[in-house]
C-alpha cells in the first residue's frame, strides 16, 4: 500500500524545467532511493514530498491528503509525520543538541521537560550518540553532526523519513554507520524511507527500491539488483561512475 | 536601441517593485504571526535572549554615541553663542538637538550597524545552511519562530536605548559645556527646560519606535532572501545597513514634518530665543 504519491509533478525555475511530468507511488514501511547526476531535481523531489515546494503541475499525496492544497495550519500539523535529514544535517547552532533533537516535541507535544529528555536520550542512544546531548552542534565531527539530526528527525516517531544525501562528506566507515543506521530505522520503527543519494555502495545496501532521475523524468525503477544488471547505457555509467565519451571530450577541448 | 531602454527600464522597475511586493508580503506576515503569538508564553521566553541582546549588548555603543553626541554639539556651539554673548543658552539647542533629532536617528543607526547586522548574519547563515526549512519541516514558522521575538525585540528596546543616549549626550553636552567652558550650571539648564517639553522628548521616543520596527523588519528580510554562500550572507548584511540607514533617514524627515506642523496647530511656534 503506498503511503507517498507522486502524480504528474512538473517543476521548473524560470526557464530551467527540473522536473517533468514525475510520477511514484512509495510504499509504506519500504525504504526508496532516488539516484541521478547533480542538478536533475533529486532534493526538488524531496522537498515536494514535504511540502517546502509547490509544483507548477501535479499532485503530491501523503495519506490520502493533497500536500499542495493544504493550509499553513494543515501543513505544519502533517510534517510533523516526516522526518527530514538534511545535506548538512540543518541542527540549530544556538541550541545544544538535546534541544535540538527535543525541538520538535518542545514545538508539537505537551510532555513535560522530563519526559522530553528522556525522548531525547533514546533518541541519542539509538543513534549511538547517548552523551553529546550537553554539547553544542559545532562541538561534533560531520559525521555526528548528521547522526545528531537524525535523532532528531525521529524524535516524534515519524511514518516517513527523508534523507538528503546521508553520507556525502563522510568517509566510508562514517557512511556505513548512517547506512546501518537506516536499516536499524526501517527495522525497529518500520519507517517508510526516501533517501537521496550518489553514493551507489549506500544506495544498494539500505534500498528495497531505487529510482533514478535523469533531465526531470524518471529513467530507471527496480530493485538494486535489476539496477546492476540493467541494460540502459546511462544508468550502468552512473552505477559504475563512469563519464561519457562527451564529457571526456570536453576536458580535452581547448 | 530606444526599444531595449525602455525594455531594461521595464525590467528594473518590474523587479524593483517585485522586491517592494516580497517585503510588504513578509511585514503582513510577520503581523499576523505577531497578532497570533503575542500572549503565548512561549513568543516571550524567546523575546527575552533577544532582549538581551538587541539591548544590553547595544548598551556601550550607545553609551558612546550619545555622550560624545553631547559633547560635540557643545563643543561646536560654544564658539558661536559666545560670539553673541548667549553662551548661557547653549543648553538649549544642545539639548533640543539631542532629544529631538540627533540622538534618536544616531542611537538608531548605530542599532542598524549593530543589531540589524547581526541578525541578517545570523538568520541568513540559517538560511543557506538550510536550518529555515529544518523549522518549517518541524512544522515551526521561521517567521513566527525567528522573526516574531527578534522584531518585538527591537521595537521595545530601540526606545530604551534611545532615552539611554539622550540622557547621555544631555549629560555630555553638560560635562563640556558646564565643567569645561564654566557655563553657570543654572542659566544652562533653565535655558534647557525653557527650550525643551515633554512634546520634544516623546518626538524623539515616538520615532526611535518606528525606527526600531524598521530595522528588525528589514535586518530579519534581508537574512530570509540573501543568496546562496558565505558572499550572499555578507552581500544581505550590507543591503541590511543601507536599506535600514535610508529608511531612518526618510522616516526622520517625514516624522520632523508631521510633528513639527502637528506641534505648531496645537501650541503654535516656540522659540528657543524667546
Amino acid at each position: 500500500m503506498s503511503i507517498i504519491s507522486v502524480r504528474h509533478v512538473s517543476k521548473a525555475f524560470g526557464k530551467h524545467v527540473v522536473l517533468n511530468d514525475v510520477s511514484l507511488e512509495i510504499e509504506e514501511g519500504k525504504t526508496l532511493v532516488v539516484i541521478g547526476p547533480s542538478g536533475t531535481g533529486k532534493s526538488v523531489l524531496l522537498k515536494h514530498i514535504v511540502g517546502l515546494l509547490k509544483p507548477d503541475k501535479g499532485d503530491v499525496y501523503f495519506d490520502g491528503q493533497c500536500i499542495n492544497s493544504l493550509s499553513p495550519r494543515e501543513l505544519a500539523a502533517t510534517r510533523t509525520h516526516f522526518g527530514f535529514l538534511f545535506q548538512m544535517g540543518a541542527l540549530f547552532d544556538s541550541l545544544t543538541n538535546a534541544e535540538n533533537v527535543g525541538f520538535p516535541l518542545v514545538e508539537h507535544t505537551k510532555k513535560t521537560p522530563e519526559e522530553i529528555r528522556k525522548i531525547v536520550l533514546e533518541k541519542l542512544a539509538m543513534v549511538g550518540l547517548p552523551n553529546v546531548g550537553n554539547k553544542m552542534p559545532a562541538e561534533l565531527s560531520g559525521g555526528q553532526r548528521k547522526r545528531v539530526a537524525l535523532a532528531r528527525a525521529i524524535a516524534m516517531d515519524p511514518k516517513v523519513i527523508l534523507y538528503d544525501e546521508p553520507t556525502t562528506g563522510l568517509d566510508p566507515i562514517r557512511s556505513d554507520v548512517i547506512n546501518e543506521l537506516i536499516l536499524k530505522l526501517q527495522r525497529e520503527i518500520n519507517v517508510t524511507s526516501i533517501v537521496v543519494t550518489h553514493d551507489m555502495i549506500s544506495a544498494t545496501k539500505v534500498a528495497n527500491r531505487i529510482v533514478m532521475l535523469q533531465g526531470g523524468t524518471l529513467h530507471f525503477d527496480g530493485t538494486a539488483e535489476e539496477i546492476r544488471h540493467s541494460p540502459d547505457p546511462d544508468v550502468q555509467r552512473f552505477v559504475q561512475g563512469r563519464a561519457s565519451e562527451e564529457e571526456l571530450a570536453s576536458l580535452e577541448a581547448k | 536601441m530606444p526599444i531595449s531602454l525602455i525594455e531594461n527600464v521595464g525590467r528594473r522597475t518590474n523587479n524593483t517593485l517585485a522586491v517592494f511586493g516580497d517585503f510588504f508580503t513578509f511585514c503582513g506576515q510577520v503581523f499576523t504571526w505577531l497578532v497570533a503569538t503575542f500572549f503565548r508564553g512561549k513568543t516571550w521566553r524567546q523575546v527575552l535572549p533577544q532582549m538581551y541582546d538587541v539591548g544590553v549588548r547595544s548598551v556601550p555603543v550607545i553609551a558612546v554615541t550619545g555622550a560624545f553626541i553631547g559633547m560635540v554639539m557643545a563643543i561646536e556651539s560654544y564658539t558661536q553663542f559666545k560670539s553673541i554673548g548667549q553662551e548661557e543658552r547653549m543648553g538649549s539647542i544642545i539639548n533640543l538637538s539631542v532629544v529631538k533629532q540627533i540622538g534618536p536617528v544616531l542611537a538608531a543607526v548605530m542599532l542598524a550597524g549593530r543589531i540589524g547586522g547581526a541578525l541578517t548574519a545570523e538568520l541568513g547563515t540559517m538560511n543557506v545552511t538550510e536550518q529555515l526549512d529544518a523549522l518549517r519541516v518541524m512544522g515551526a514558522d521561521p517567521i513566527g519562530y525567528l522573526v516574531v521575538p527578534r522584531f518585538i525585540a527591537c521595537v521595545l528596546l530601540t526606545p530604551i536605548l534611545t532615552i539611554y543616549s539622550d540622557i547621555l549626550g544631555v549629560l555630555g553636552g553638560y560635562l563640556v559645556a558646564v565643567k569645561g567652558f564654566g557655563i553657570p550650571a543654572a542659566p544652562y539648564w533653565a535655558f534647557s527646560d525653557h527650550a525643551i517639553d515633554t512634546w520634544q522628548v516623546m518626538e524623539g521616543i515616538w520615532k526611535s519606535i518606528f525606527f526600531g520596527a524598521a530595522i528588525g523588519m528589514i535586518s530579519c528580510y534581508k537574512g530570509f532572501t540573501c543568496g546562496s554562500g558565505a558572499s550572499g550572507v555578507g552581500r544581505a548584511c550590507t543591503e541590511s545597513f543601507v536599506n535600514s540607514f535610508l529608511t531612518i533617514m526618510v522616516m526622520n524627515f517625514f516624522f520632523a514634518k508631521l510633528l513639527h506642523d502637528l506641534y505648531e496647530a496645537i501650541y503654535g511656534v516656540r522659540s528657543v530665543f524667546s
